[in-house]
C-alpha cells in the first residue's frame, strides 16, 4: 500500500464514508499494526476514540493511605527545578500539566478541556500555533481559581534564564498569549509539527502565579512554595523531608469526580532497589515501588510469593553501542576524536557491518536483562507509529567473518585481522554497572572468534556521565573506539531524540563537548531528511521521515542498538495503576485505586 | 569543673575543624562528577541549561575561591544551600539530626547497659560457662559488619516472621500510645544492629578492665575490711574499671556514626547518615560539607565530654 492509497483511505474515514474499525482492519491486512493505524487516524485529525475508563470507585476517598516507595526520594518539589524523574514524580502529586501522555503515547487532557486539534482550529493549519482551552472551575489547593494567567506565568517563569529552571528548553523558543480567562495560545517561531511540548507532561506542570510571582528570576530559590507546593493535583501537601518523605492528603475539591480514591499518600525515599522490591512484592509493607533496577531473575522469584506484580511499561530508553567515526588515538588541535580525522578501521563499512553481527542481543536479553531489556534492531522502539518494520538484527559469527574476508581483512599471525598494516584492535568502554560489564564480555568473546581484538574499559558512572571538560573519560569526549550506554527518549515523539545524529550537533572541543552527536557521524542525506521532518506538517509523511532517520542510523551501523529498556515498577496485586513510559510514574495518580 | 580548661579545649578544636574542612573540600573538588549528571543523557534538556546551572552555583570557579566563599559564609552562620534540593543545608540537617541522635543514643544506651553487667559478671567468674558464652557472643557481635546483621534481621523478622517493619517512617500516622509503639517497633532492628555491634567490643574491654582492677591490693583490702561483695564490686571495682571504658565509648563514637550511615541506608532511617550518602552520590558539595562538619563537631564534643567524665570518675586526673 503506498502513500496515496493510505491517504485516500484516511480521507474516506474523515468524511465518514468508512468506519474506523474497517480502516484499521484494512491496514492490518497489509501488515500495519492496529496501534499504528489508530495513530495515523489520530495524527490526521480524526478524533481519537477515548479509551474506556477502567476507574471503578464511585466516590471520592475511602481508600486509606497509599504507601509508595521511591528508593531515591524526591529532593525538591518544584516541577521546574526537578533534576531527575524522582523529583518530577514527587512534584506531580501536587501539580498537573494541561495534558499528559498515556502508555501508548497518546495525549490525554488534564487541566485542558480538550486536546487541541485541526478540526476546531485550535491547532493552526500552518503549524505555527496551538490554542489550549482550560478546564473551567479548577481551583488551586488554596482556593484560588486556575486561570490563563497562571499558564502564561508558568511560561514566563520557566523561560527566564535567571530562574534557572530545567524545563526552559520547552519554553524558551515559544511565546504564550492569553486569549481570555480560560484560553491561551502558544506561538512557535516556525511550522512545528510536534506542538505538544510546552505545558504537557513532566515539563508542563502549571504553577500558581499568585504564589510565585514575587519569586521569579534570581529570587526563585527563596519562594516558600518551593517547599510547600500548592497545585491543582489530587493530593494536597502535608509534609516534605528532602530525600526521605513526601506526604499529601486528599484534595476534597479535586476537579475530577470521584477521584482520588486514597485519603492520603506517603512517598518514602531512600534505601536500595532490591529491598524496595521486597517491601512491595514480599512483605507487602508498601503498595508501589518505582524504577526496579533489579535483575529480572530476582524479581521473578519475589513475584512468586503472590503478594505483588511487576509492571513493565514500554518507553524510549535504548541501551546501544556507539561506533566512533573519528580517530580517538590521534590528537589534532588539542583534542582526540576530532572531526578532522577518520577512524582507521571503523570507517570501513564492512567492519561496522561485521561488528553489528557480533552482538548477541538475544543472549543479552535472555541472560542479563530478562523482561527489563528487550533485544531490538532499532534505535527508535516506541511508540509504534515511529517504529521501522524493515530492520532486522542477527547474531552470526560466520557471516561476520565472511564479510571481513571479502573486504580484505586477513588474519595475522596473532589471530587478529589486519589490512594495510592496520589491525582490528578496538577499545570498548562503558560505565561501571554489572549488566554492562557482562554485556561487554559477550561482545568481546564473539569478536575474538571473528578475529577482532576488543579491549574492555569501564569507567565509573560519575566520571563517564559528567560534564567535566578536563576529564578524558567522559562519554561525550568518546576517546575510545566503541562505547555503550542508555539514552532516553522522554517524549513519544522522536524529533528531539534524533537530533543526536545531525552534523551540526557534533561534540567538539569548540563546543566544550556539549554537542549531542557523540558518534561524530556526518551524513548530508540524514541532515536534509531531518531538517525536512522538523517542519513537515503532514503527520504521515513526517512519521515516514523519522522512520527513515532511524533506518539510516541502523543500516549504516552508526550505532548498534542492543536492548530497549522499558520502565519497571512493582505493585501489590490489589493496586490498579497504569504506568506510562512517556510521562512520570505518577502521571495518573488520580486514577489509582485498590480492589476491595 | 575548670571553665578555662573547657574554653581552651574548644579553642584548640577550631584549627582541627578548619583542617578537616580544607581536606574535605579539596577531596570533593578533586572527585569527578557534578550534581547535574542526571541531565546528561536526557535529550530534552539542552546542554546550555546544565552550563547555566553550573555557572549559577559557582561550580566553574577555581577551587580555592569556592572554599573561601564557603568558609566565609559558614563563619557567618550561612551553611549554603543544597544543589539538589535548593534548600538550606542547616535546615536539611536539623530535619534529620534528631532521628540520628535518637537511634544512636538508644543504641549506645543498649550497648552500655548490656556490656557493663555482662562484662563485670564475666570477669568476676573468669572462664566460667557464662564467661565462655559471653565471650563467644561478643566475638560474633563485633566481627559481623552491620550491613550483614541488618540484612539477616530483615530476612528473619520482617520477611519470614513478618513481626517488624523494615522501612523506617518518620511520620507515623498515630497518636498516643500507638504512636510510641509504632516508633519503638520500627526502631528495634536498627538499634539492635548498631547497639550489639558496639556491645560486643565493650564487653571484651569491660571484662579485661575489671580483671585488671579486681586483683589490685585495695580491692583485697576492701574485702578484708568486711565490706559486702556486691558493694566491693560496685563501689570499688566497677568505678575504677570504667575509666578506660569511658574513653573507649567516646573515641568509638565516630565509628558508631560511620556504622549508623550504613544502618540508616539499610533501614531507610532518615538520619544525617543517609543524607550524607545521598549527597555524596549526587555530588552535592554543600550538604556533604555540612554533614561532615556536624560529624566532626560531634567527635570533638564527645572527646571533651570524655575528658570531663574522667575528672568525675577519678578526681586525681586534674585539668590544667
Amino acid at each position: 500500500m503506498n502513500e496515496r492509497d493510505l491517504r485516500g483511505l484516511l480521507d474516506q474515514v474523515k468524511a465518514g464514508r468508512m468506519a474506523r474499525r474497517a480502516f484499521v482492519r484494512r491496514l492490518a491486512a497489509v501488515g500495519l499494526t492496529a496501534p499504528m493505524a489508530t495513530q495515523l487516524l489520530a495524527l490526521s485529525g480524526v478524533a481519537m476514540a477515548q479509551p474506556k475508563s477502567t476507574y471503578k470507585p464511585t466516590k471520592r476517598g475511602g481508600g486509606g493511605l497509599l504507601k509508595v516507595l521511591w528508593w531515591q526520594g524526591p529532593t525538591l518539589l518544584n516541577p521546574h527545578f526537578a533534576v531527575g524523574t524522582k523529583d518530577q514524580d514527587g512534584s506531580r502529586l501536587f501539580y498537573e500539566p494541561l495534558a499528559r501522555w498515556d502508555r501508548d503515547g497518546n495525549l490525554q487532557p488534564v487541566l485542558a478541556e480538550t486536546i487541541p486539534g485541526r478540526e476546531d482550529g485550535t491547532l493552526a493549519a500552518d503549524g505555527k500555533s496551538v490554542t489550549w482551552k482550560l478546564k473551567k472551575g479548577v481551583r488551586w489547593h488554596d482556593g484560588q481559581p486556575l486561570t490563563a494567567d497562571d499558564v502564561v506565568f508558568t511560561w514566563e517563569y520557566a523561560r527566564d534564564p535567571a530562574t534557572a529552571t530545567l524545563t526552559s528548553g520547552s519554553y524558551k523558543n515559544v511565546t504564550v498569549e492569553k486569549v481570555d480567562q480560560h484560553t491561551v495560545t502558544v506561538k512557535f517561531p516556525g511550522a512545528t509539527p510536534f506542538w505538544a511540548d510546552a505545558f504537557v507532561a513532566a515539563a508542563g506542570c502549571i504553577i500558581p502565579r499568585h504564589l510565585f510571582a514575587d519569586y521569579i528570576g534570581g529570587k526563585s530559590r527563596e519562594a516558600p512554595t518551593n517547599l510547600k507546593p500548592v497545585g491543582t493535583g489530587p493530593y494536597m501537601f502535608k509534609d516534605f523531608k528532602p530525600g526521605d518523605l513526601v506526604s499529601g492528603v486528599i484534595n476534597p475539591n479535586y476537579h475530577q469526580d470521584n477521584k482520588p480514591y486514597f485519603d492520603a499518600i506517603e512517598m518514602k525515599g531512600g534505601g536500595d532497589a532490591v529491598s524496595a522490591a521486597r517491601a512491595v512484592l514480599q512483605s507487602g509493607e508498601y503498595d508501589y515501588a518505582w524504577n526496579m533496577q533489579v535483575e529480572d531473575e530476582i524479581l521473578s522469584r519475589l513475584e512468586k510469593g503472590g503478594k505483588g506484580k511487576v509492571v513493565i511499561s514500554p518507553g524510549g530508553n535504548i541501551e546501544h553501542i556507539q561506533l566512533n567515526n573519528t580517530d580517538p588515538w590521534t590528537e589534532v588541535d588539542g583534542e582526540r576524536s576530532s572531526i578532522k580525522t577518520k577512524h582507521p578501521t571503523l570507517s570501513d563499512p564492512a567492519v561496522r557491518r561485521a561488528l553489528s553481527l557480533l552482538v548477541d542481543k538475544a543472549s543479552v536479553e535472555k541472560h542479563i536483562y530478562g523482561r527489563t531489556g528487550i533485544a531490538t534492531a532499532n534505535f527508535i522502539n516506541n511508540p509504534k507509529r515511529f517504529v521501522s518494520t524493515t530492520t532486522k538484527y542477527e547474531f552470526n559469527v560466520d557471516k561476520a567473518i565472511d564479510i571481513l574476508e571479502k573486504a580484505g581483512w586477513k588474519k595475522g599471525g596473532d589471530g587478529i585481522r589486519e589490512k594495510d598494516g592496520k589491525k582490528l584492535k578496538l577499545v570498548y568502554q562503558t560505565s561501571i554497572n554489572q549488566p554492562r560489564q557482562k554485556n561487554q564480555a559477550i561482545v568481546k568473546q564473539a569478536a575474538q572468534k571473528a578475529g577482532i581484538d576488543i579491549e574492555l574499559k569501564s569507567v565509573t558512572a560519575s566520571v563517564f556521565f559528567s560534564s567535566d571538560v578536563a576529564n578524558p573519560d567522559t562519554y561525550t569526549k568518546f576517546y575510545c573506539d566503541l562505547q555503550m550506554y542508555t539514552t532516553t527518549m522522554t517524549q513519544p515523539d522522536p524529533e528531539v531524540f534524533m537530533l543526536q545524529f545531525t552534523s551540526a550537533e557534533v561534540a567538539t572541543k569548540a563546543n566544550k563537548w556539549q554537542g549531542r552527536n557523540i558518534t561524530r557521524w556526518r551524513n548530508k542525506e540524514y541532515d536534509d531528511n531531518y531538517t525536512a521532518s522538523q517542519s513537515e506538517l503532514d503527520p504521515v509523511k513526517r512519521a515516514a521521515m523519522l522512520i527513515k532517520a532511524n533506518e539510516m542510523v541502523v543500516n549504516n551501523v552508526v550505532v548498534i542498538p542492543v536492548v530497549s529498556r522499558p520502565g519497571v515498577a512493582a505493585m501489590t496485586s490489589k493496586l490498579n495503576a497504569s504506568i506510562s513510559g512517556w510521562d512520570n510514574n505518577t502521571w495518573d495518580l488520580s486514577d489509582w485505586y485498590k480492589d476491595a | 569543673m575548670n571553665r578555662q580548661y573547657i574554653i581552651r579545649r574548644i579553642l584548640i578544636a577550631i584549627p582541627s575543624l578548619l583542617g578537616i574542612s580544607v581536606i574535605l573540600f579539596g577531596v570533593l573538588a578533586m572527585a569527578p562528577g557534578d550534581p547535574f549528571e542526571e541531565l546528561a543523557t536526557n535529550p530534552a534538556i539542552p546542554p546550555e541549561v546544565r552550563q547555566a546551572l553550573r555557572a549559577k552555583f559557582g561550580l566553574d570557579d577555581p577551587v580555592w575561591q569556592r572554599y573561601v566563599h564557603w568558609l566565609s559564609a559558614m563563619v557567618q552562620g550561612d551553611w549554603g544551600f543544597s544543589f539538589q534540593s535548593r534548600m538550606d543545608v542547616d535546615m536539611l540537617i536539623l530535619q534529620r539530626l534528631p532521628v540520628t541522635l535518637i537511634v544512636i543514643g538508644a543504641s549506645q544506651i543498649l550497648a552500655i547497659s548490656v556490656a557493663i553487667p555482662v562484662g563485670v559478671l564475666a570477669a568476676i567468674r573468669p572462664y566460667s560457662i557464662f564467661d565462655q558464652i559471653a565471650s563467644t557472643f561478643a566475638m560474633i557481635g563485633f566481627s559481623l559488619p552491620t550491613f550483614f546483621t541488618g540484612l539477616v534481621l530483615i530476612l528473619v523478622f520482617s520477611i519470614q516472621l513478618d513481626w517488624l517493619p523494615f522501612v523506617y517512617r518518620a511520620d507515623v500516622d498515630a497518636t498516643g500510645w500507638a504512636f510510641y509503639w509504632e516508633h519503638i517497633k520500627q526502631s528495634i532492628m536498627p538499634v539492635i544492629v548498631l547497639g550489639l555491634a558496639q556491645a560486643g567490643a565493650l564487653v571484651r574491654f569491660m571484662r579485661s578492665s575489671v580483671l585488671d582492677v579486681i586483683r589490685l591490693d585495695y580491692v583485697t583490702t576492701a574485702r578484708s575490711k568486711g565490706i559486702g561483695e556486691r558493694k566491693v564490686i560496685v563501689r570499688h571495682v566497677v568505678r575504677n574499671a570504667l575509666i578506660p571504658i569511658v574513653t573507649l565509648v567516646a573515641l568509638q563514637l565516630p565509628a558508631v556514626f560511620g556504622g549508623a550511615i550504613v544502618t540508616e541506608q539499610i533501614f531507610r532511617v532518615p538520619g544525617i547518615g543517609s543524607l550524607l550518602i545521598a549527597a555524596i552520590l549526587a555530588n552535592d558539595t554543600p550538604v556533604v560539607m555540612g554533614v561532615t562538619f556536624v560529624f566532626a563537631c560531634l567527635v570533638v564534643l564527645f572527646n571533651l565530654i570524655a575528658d570531663i567524665l574522667y575528672g568525675w570518675l577519678d578526681p586525681r586526673i586534674s585539668f590544667r
